[in-house]
């Protein structure tokens, strides 16, 4: 392993594909996307397995994880949110479990990458602008006009209501690809202290590791978390309009 | 900065896409269903259960009001029935009495009859030893023989007088 802190972030192609020239190589980032799939389906399917009218621990968690995304798609979008609550609840647990099993030594965490939450991002923001003119047609442009305020303002008002509508998926995308780089990155740094600074000195990055690890774990939720309740706000708002 | 490098952009976005459709289909034709059932029956039961417990607890407050009714009624018969129990008791008390009562009134009117019957035979044997003793008296005293209704006479008038 490389000492360079950025060393975990890089795109190893493990099968080379090459689809109508669309270079589809399968990576260790795809091998993470894989992984989270078949965790996120093992610990949900199997957790249901028993379908125990009183649940165990492991069919507890899986109807927590379920009722945690249900209530939150509930309380941001109301009821027009319930078929889109598959969509979301996917999203929650694809980001959330891709934070987790990144947090695993030797793990990729394809969250990290700008490019991932970036499309993520915007299939978010184009789906929501969808949705919100399929649902009102030319009356969703109102969306931009803020309510109250005098028409004199409005030429200032309307441009900085579409740039702060425009600029959602950069931050929706870089807000989660930020979290998990500049986490995994600040635990690689300390964590290359450890070995140099020997058996005296190493306990002091070693101490911030361990708590950084804790730290990261909190990250890894609330980042997916927070990615879907932007993501209900915003389908909220397109549903709604203010 | 390895997310910078646009050659991996193209293959990230192409498995994000595979791989999160099938985690979409996954969700929502098999997990989400299985859970959502599952809870389902469990709101139903519960809300089942609710509703059972309620009915047996009005079918309990219905038994605890007919037993209270029933109570009340075992004890307004019973009343009745002592009640009834000590009337026939006092009836027959007094009817008893009366009866003996009424026996007794014979017995004494026999008795009185009996005393008078037996005061007038000693009234008429006075009267007769009355007249033999002054018929006796006068004989031994003037030594004359006093004729029989005389003396029976004289005796009558002085025990009227006396």
């Amino acid at each position: 392993m490389s000492n360079n802190p950025l060393h975990q972030f890089e795109i190893n192609t493990i099968v080379p594909i090459e689809v109508a020239g669309i270079d589809a190589s399968f990576t260790n980032s795809a091998v993470a996307m894989i992984a989270t799939v078949a965790v996120v389906s093992i610990f949900l399917i199997m957790g249901m397995g028993s379908r125990r009218l009183v649940p165990g621990r492991w069919q507890s968690m899986a109807e927590l994880s379920y009722s945690f995304v249900a209530d939150m798609v509930r309380d941001n979008v109301g009821n027009e949110g319930r078929k889109y609550f598959p969509i979301i609840f996917s999203l929650f647990m694809f980001i959330l479990f891709g934070n987790f099993l990144g947090l695993l030594p030797y793990s990729f965490t394809f969250t990290s990458h700008v490019a991932v939450t970036f499309a993520m991002a915007m299939a978010v923001f184009i789906g929501v602008t969808l949705i919100g003119i399929a649902r009102h047609g030319l009356h969703f442009f109102t969306f931009f006009v803020p309510g109250g305020v005098p028409a004199i303002m409005l030429p200032l008002l309307v441009p900085i209501e579409i740039i702060s509508y425009l600029s959602r998926p950069v931050s929706l995308s870089i807000r989660l690809f930020a979290n998990m780089t500049a986490g995994h990155t600040m635990m690689k740094v300390f964590a290359a202290f450890i070995i140099p600074l020997g058996f005296l000195g190493g306990w002091a990055p070693f101490a911030v590791d361990v708590a950084l690890s804790g730290f990261e774990f909190l990250v890894a939720f609330l980042q997916a978390y927070v990615f879907a309740v932007l993501t209900c706000i915003y389908l909220n708002d397109s549903i709604h309009l203010h | 900065m390895p997310q910078l490098d646009v050659t991996t952009f193209a293959p990230q976005i192409v498995w994000l896409v595979i791989t999160f459709l099938a985690m979409y289909f996954i969700m929502a034709k098999v997990a989400l269903p299985r859970i959502a059932q599952v809870l389902d029956e469990r709101q139903t039961r519960i809300d089942d259960n609710l509703e059972k417990a309620t009915a047996l607890k009005k079918e309990a407050e219905e038994a605890a009001t007919a037993y209270e009714t029933s109570l009340a009624e075992a004890r307004s018969k019973a009343q009745e029935a002592v009640k009834a129990v000590i009337d026939a008791a006092n009836a027959e008390q007094a009817k008893k009495q009366d009866e003996l009562a009424a026996k007794l009134n014979v017995d004494l009117e026999a008795a009185e009859a009996r005393i008078a019957e037996a005061k007038d035979k000693a009234l008429a044997n006075i009267q007769a030893v009355s007249s033999e003793v002054a018929k006796a008296t006068v004989e031994k005293l003037s030594g004359v023989s006093v004729d029989d209704a005389a003396v029976s006479a004289a005796v009558a008038k002085a025990m009227e007088q006396s």
